[in-house]
């Protein structure tokens, strides 16, 4: 089974997130911020990371670049997913190594097709 | 609704455009006709169609029945049309057309994504087929659906049903809370007002067709009318592409499934040979 690691620091959207990502096939890990998930991806790299922009510690961006400079780091596929709306954050993202980027509010169809677009499934 | 104010809808829906009408969905019914019965300034749906009745004015016929045309549309959507599209059908019709236009017909494009999405695509292949001169046509019945189209002003939610992020940096800007297509790819594409159930022979011939989810939407009794009227303006060696459900079952002779493209079709050469 794949692993999709949810980034974010809304317990409520990781728990919105995971019950979708669950459905369509993934078997889940949450973080609360980027340092978190960090930790994570050093003990388990995951098949797939859902991402939150704007977060404590360790916000999302940050946390990708760190990411594609570590050891297996470059495999994930990274799917941003943020409030954040404009053109800057999204070249940011993609600049950075993003996969897909998804604007919040989201929905299942969203998520499930945007995983597809980035090969995530 | 009374359930003859439903009969009469789904007459009027038919013998006007070709349109199949479940009396049974109401709620797909209310929820089509309320902004129409709002817009013409109807209390209710009720009132609208009594209006219809009486006058009989065919402004607001034609307002009610391009109303129940279904709006549901999305970019690249489904992608496996759109790949057969970019990888086969576009590059064998651009060898077969050299140094000339390949003209493409998304018809019954609702607000235009997927005319737009094989614009984008057209676009993107002319780096790699020199000299291709896409031609793109969408045509809707809907007035409003074609002015939406034209307008190329999608939401935050219509960019995320379909549209790769890639492609919406590479062809969007945002105004204000919309997303809006580049004039470059947007003047690609013109549109025009035709109902399926008439007379096309005047549209002249089209190299590519996207007649994708519709036939579902058609009465089963004008089908094979609209299958033909569309197979008159497939060019001899062009491509129809047809959704996989939509299932010919003899419908009519006009049509022949290619070989090794599932759900596309070529015309015939028999079909109306002395035309």
């Amino acid at each position: 089974m794949k692993t999709c690691l949810v980034v974010d620091d809304s317990r409520v959207i990781r728990k919105v997130a995971r019950r979708i990502l669950e459905d369509i096939g993934f078997q889940i890990a949450e973080a609360a911020d980027g340092m978190e998930a960090l930790a994570w991806c050093r003990a388990a790299m995951p098949d797939a990371i859902l991402l939150d922009w704007n977060m404590p510690v360790m916000n999302g961006v940050e946390f990708l670049r760190q990411l594609r400079q570590e050891p297996g780091g470059a495999a994930p596929v990274v799917v941003f997913c943020t409030v954040e709306a404009d053109m800057e954050h999204i070249r940011e993202a993609l600049g950075s190594g993003a996969d897909e980027y998804i604007m919040k509010p989201f929905d299942g169809d969203v998520i499930e097709a945007k995983f597809i677009e980035a090969g995530a499934l | 609704m009374k359930p003859a104010d439903l009969e009469f809808l789904a007459a009027l829906c038919r013998s006007r455009a070709g349109l199949k009408v479940a009396p049974e969905k109401t709620y797909l019914i209310n929820s089509r006709l309320s902004p129409v019965a709002r817009r013409e300034g109807f209390a209710s749906i009720d009132d609208m169609l009594a209006a219809v009745r009486a006058k009989r004015e065919e402004r607001l016929i034609w307002a009610v029945v391009e109303g129940m045309t279904g709006a549901e549309t999305a970019f690249f959507f489904p992608r496996e049309a759109f790949n057969q599209f970019e990888k086969e059908l576009l590059p064998a019709m651009a060898q077969r057309r050299p140094g000339g236009a390949v003209r493409i017909w998304s018809a019954a494009c609702a607000t235009g994504q997927e005319a737009y999405s094989l614009a984008m695509m057209a676009e993107e292949a002319r780096a790699e087929i020199p000299g291709l001169r896409p031609e793109l046509f969408g045509s809707d019945l809907s007035e409003r659906c074609l002015e939406k189209a034209q307008s190329g002003l999608y939401t935050q939610f219509e960019v995320q049903r379909g549209l790769p992020i890639r492609k919406l940096v590479t062809h969007f800007e945002k105004i204000d809370d919309m997303w809006s297509l580049e004039p470059r790819v947007r003047q690609m594409v013109r549109w025009r007002r035709i109902n399926l159930i008439s007379d096309l022979s005047a549209l002249g011939r089209f190299d590519i067709i996207f007649l994708r989810g519709v036939l579902a939407t058609m009465d089963e009794g004008v089908r094979a009318r609209v299958l033909e009227n569309v197979a008159v303006t497939l060019a001899d060696d062009g491509f129809l592409v047809l959704s996989p459900g939509d299932d010919l079952g003899g419908l009519t002779g006009a049509l022949l499934p290619l070989d090794g493209q599932p759900g596309v079709f070529g015309r015939d050469p028999n079909f109306r040979k002395a035309a």
